[in-house]
Parts: structure tokens; sequence; C-alpha cells
């Protein structure tokens, strides 16, 4: 069944975006991050524009983020007070990295640009995470359990507050630093930030897993939020018709799962994500150093 | 009397290029709805003429180009700088039709000639036209060609020779398919009338392809009130997300 989409001008089959929101809402559900790494490019391939794709993207996110909190905060699986802290940095993120986005457009070569962000930040992150989780699975199956609290530089900041659902008594600036560069990426980048805050939150803040993802969700979905406003009120590329079908394989998606998320361990959880993570950083690395089939495109002319 | 035998002769070459077209379309109006799939329009028609076909003239051939609007674009082509291909050079292509389809009676350069080509803007490299190519790009031909290519693979330009079915020099039909990625506007159609590669006669009509319903809305919603659409994308999704939640809820207990 294909169906026309307004915005993109493009017509596609209507089962294929359900089954893209499908696996976009899983992972969401079960990693917490938004998807929007891997939906975008999806996206992309399916014939629909840059621009529809990035910003229908962030509004499908806000669904299948919300969604997925729900879930959580029935579990209690929220630190909501972290959550805020992590919010007020993110806003104040996303607005500076709105500014530099616009000041790289005037520079040209901003899809480069994002491409090679994705490429770095997916790499190190996938890497950092696959080695630390192998270490970890290795050392529960041996029977040792790992050192959870270890105290670094972290632990000696000023302003500490203490975060009861994460069983944590840090200071504030960490969160708010985190906060602030997810905010700045997810801008730059058009994502929710997920996959650069959770690692973030287990190996900088030292939150546990469980509530790592309930929290990220939180953020995101504010910070897509922002953003898909930002793209409908700027550049009209927001296509509801698109949104609403990824929305409905997304939602569903995404409550499949978190009922898996509770059947996997942590360790697990996030070696799975590692790779993921991987395999899309390695796909976008490919993308950069081979010869394309086309070496041309075509882009409408901007205005001003 | 032979003055007036004369003035008939004079007047025998001009019966010729007395023949016109009468067009007609199966329709001309395109509604793209939400499950919009592409569209088929016949086009048909007949040549009326006052005089008898004479015989020792070149057999009557028919040409039909539908064109979509016209939107600059801006046309990169990829280079590898340090190991990774980099968008480097740009061509911008002022008038580059959205969608572009010829139909013949036969091979086209048999049936219209170059200079009528050139006149009418018939073929799809004279309906395209860049001159914004910078000094610094020396094969912007390339460019231009590539357009071509990339929008042909997506049956957005189209040639099809042969096609146009021509009965007794009088009636002809053929049918054009508009591709599903269809953009909003008016589309050109033109119907040439050859012989010997010369226009005898066209004829220019247009087809409306118009969004309408859902699509129609949406459309201008997201363009006139932007920020209403904005937090109304926001709410449905928080709305879905919020519904999707409660149904699997019920669904366990």
């Amino acid at each position: 069944m294909q169906i026309y989409l307004p915005i993109a001008e493009v017509s596609v089959n209507a089962f294929l975006l359900l089954g893209l929101g499908g696996i976009v809402g899983l992972l969401s559900g079960m990693f917490g991050v938004g998807g929007g790494f891997l939906l975008t490019p999806l996206l992309f391939f399916t014939g629909i524009p840059p621009a529809v794709a990035v910003a229908t993207g962030a509004n499908q996110i806000v669904a299948s983020s919300f969604s997925g909190l729900l879930a959580h905060l029935k579990r209690k699986t929220v630190d909501m007070r972290m959550g805020c802290v992590l919010l007020a940095g993110g806003l104040v993120g996303s607005a500076a990295g709105v500014q530099v986005f616009a000041y790289l457009r005037t520079l040209g070569q901003v899809d480069l640009l994002v491409t090679l962000f994705y490429v770095v930040f997916l790499g190190i992150i996938g890497a950092l995470m696959f080695v630390e989780s192998l270490n970890a699975l290795l050392k529960t199956r041996s029977g040792k359990l790992p050192k959870r609290k270890k105290h670094n530089w972290v632990h000696n900041l000023p302003f500490k507050m203490k975060f009861r659902t994460s069983g944590l008594y840090i200071s504030v600036i960490p969160p708010l630093l985190v906060g602030l560069l997810v905010g700045v990426l997810a801008a730059i980048m058009g994502v929710g930030g997920g996959f650069i805050m959770v690692p973030a939150m287990i190996y900088l803040l030292g939150m546990p897993t469980k509530v790592v993802v309930g929290t990220s969700l939180f953020q995101i979905i504010f910070v897509s939020g922002a953003t898909t406003l930002m793209h409908a009120t700027t550049n009209y590329s927001v296509d509801m018709l698109l949104a609403l079908v990824l929305i409905v394989g997304g939602v569903i998606g995404a409550q499949i799962g978190t009922r898996i998320a509770v059947y996997l361990r942590g360790e697990q959880l996030r070696i799975l994500l590692a790779l993921l993570v991987l395999a899309v950083c390695i796909k976008l690395a490919l993308d950069l150093l081979l010869e394309p089939s086309e070496l041309y495109s075509i882009a409408p002319v901007r205005e001003g | 009397m032979r003055w007036l035998l004369l003035i008939l002769m004079l007047l025998a070459p001009a019966a010729r290029a007395d023949e016109s077209v009468v067009a007609g379309m199966s329709q001309n109006r395109v509604s793209i709805t939400a499950n919009f799939d592409g569209s088929e329009i016949l086009i048909f028609g007949a040549v009326k003429r006052f005089q008898p076909i004479p015989d020792e003239v070149a057999p009557l051939e028919v040409v039909i180009t539908v064109a979509g609007p016209s939107v600059p674009v801006t046309v990169w082509r990829k280079e590898r700088v340090a190991g990774i291909w980099v968008n480097t050079d740009a061509v911008e292509v002022d008038r580059a039709p959205s969608f572009y389809a010829v139909a013949t009676s036969g091979p086209f350069y048999e049936v219209m000639s170059n200079v009528e080509d050139l006149r009418h803007k018939v073929s799809l490299t004279r309906a395209i036209r860049s001159v914004g190519a910078p000094a610094t790009v020396a094969d912007a031909s390339q460019f231009t060609a590539a357009l071509m290519r990339i929008r042909e693979r997506s049956d957005l330009y189209q040639l099809h020779e042969g096609t146009v079915e021509v009965r007794e020099e009088t009636l002809f039909r053929t049918s054009v398919g508009l591709p599903a990625n269809l953009h909003e506007g008016n589309y050109t159609t033109r119907i040439f009338l050859t012989r010997g590669g010369t226009v005898v006669d066209a004829f220019e009509t247009v087809i409306y392809v118009q969004k309408v319903g859902l699509e129609r809305w949406l459309y201008v919603l997201a363009q006139e009130q932007a920020l209403i659409y904005g937090l109304l994308s926001i709410a449905l999704a928080i709305a879905a997300g919020w519904l999707a939640s409660a149904v699997f809820r019920y669904l366990r207990s």
C-alpha cells in the first residue's frame, strides 16, 4: 500500500514505514536511545528528502520516548531529579547548538560535518562500551562481582545533591555539563542524543543501568520536542503524515522493547547497544571512504 | 484568368500548412490524495484540414511533451579529498522541469529537425537551461547530464520514441504515465504536428496537479500556521505515545 506524503512530496510504501518505526521503537524501549541515529539514515534510503527525514524523525522520537517513559515511570526507574538537572543543561546546549549549526551552514559542507560527527562519536562510544561491557560480562561469568561505587574526580566537586532513585550523592556540575554537551550535539546531529547520554550516565556519573534508560527517555522527550518545533517553524519540514505512520509502528515497538529489557541483564543490554552503534558507525564511514556509484547529487537551491 | 491561376498555384504550397490540431485528454486535473500512486493520462486528438492530403509531402508525425513546474536546482559533484568523498563542485541549473516526458511517433530527430527543436525547446537537453556554471567548473555539461541521468532513473524524465499512434494521418493517441512522486503545479502539455521535421502546427494545454483533502490541509497548515502545525505534531506524538502505553497496559491485565 503506497501513501503520498504531503510535505515530503513522495509516495512510499506504508508497511515499509511501519516496519522502520517498529524497529526504531524497539531500540528505544530496550536501550533508552531515541533511535534517531538509525531512523534518519534509514529514511534517506526510502527516498525521503534529508531535511524532512531529520525533522520528522525528531517528531517520531517524541512519541516513542513518551510511550517508553510511561512504562519506566510505572516501574519507578526514572530519576526525575537527575532528569531535570540534565534537561536544564540540555536546553541551554541545544540553543547554543542551533547557533553553531546556523554558522556552519553559512560555511557550506554541513552534511559532511554531520556525517563526520556521527562517525567519530559513534565510533568512540561504541568501542568504549563494547570493551567495558565485555569485561563486565566476563567478570560476572567468572563469579567475581564488579566494584560498583568507584570514587573518581566526579565525586570531589562542590554543589552536591542527593539523587535518591540513582542512589547517588554527587555534585550537580557533571550532570549539567553532560546535558549541555548532549544538547549541543543533538542540535547539530539532529538526534535525541540518547546514544551519548546513556554511556555518559553510566560511566561518568556512575548511575545504575536500570535507571539510566528511563531518565534518558525523560530528557529526550523535551529535547526532540524542541527540535520538532524549531524545524516546523523555520524549515516547514515536519511531515505529520509520515510521523503518524512511524509513530504507530514506533509505539508498538517501544512497548515490546521495554518488556524485552526486563529480561536482559545490564551488561547484555550494553553489549547489544555497543554492537549496534558500531555497525552504524562503520556503515557511515564506508560511505565516506568508498567511491560512490553516483558522484553527482541534486539539491534544491536555498533561498537567501 | 491567367492571374487567377497563378494565385491558386502560389496558394497551393500554403495549403500543406493548413492543418491544425484538435486535442483532448482523459483528464486535465490530477488530484493527489493520501493513496496517490501515479496516474496515467491519455492524450488524443485529430488533425483538422480543409484540403485533401497532398501526395508528395512527407508523412505526418506527432510530438507530445508534458512538463512539470520548473525549479532551480544545484547539482553537486563529489571528489576525493584527504581520503574521503566530499561535495566539491556545484553548478546551478536555472531551469529544470520537475517532470518531463516526450512521446513521439518516430525516432526523435527524424520527426523533428534540430532547428525546430531549438526554437520550441522540445527535447530534454533543450528544456533544461543552465547558465550559472562558475568559472572553476570546466565541464558544466557533465552536471546537466548527471541531472538528466538521475531523474531518468526515477522516471521523472521520460523519452518514449514511437509511442504516439498515428492513424490515417488524422487521428493520434498516446498515454503518459505520471509517477507517484509528483510535485504540485501546472503541467504544460504541448502537441506538435510535423512534416519532414518541420512543425506544421502546435497546441498547448495545461494539466493541473493538486493535493486534495487531508494532503492539502496539512500542506497549507504547515506553510501558513507553522507554529500551530508544530505544536499539533508534538501533541499528536504525545497522545499516540500515551495511547499505546494505555492499550498495552490494558492488554496485559
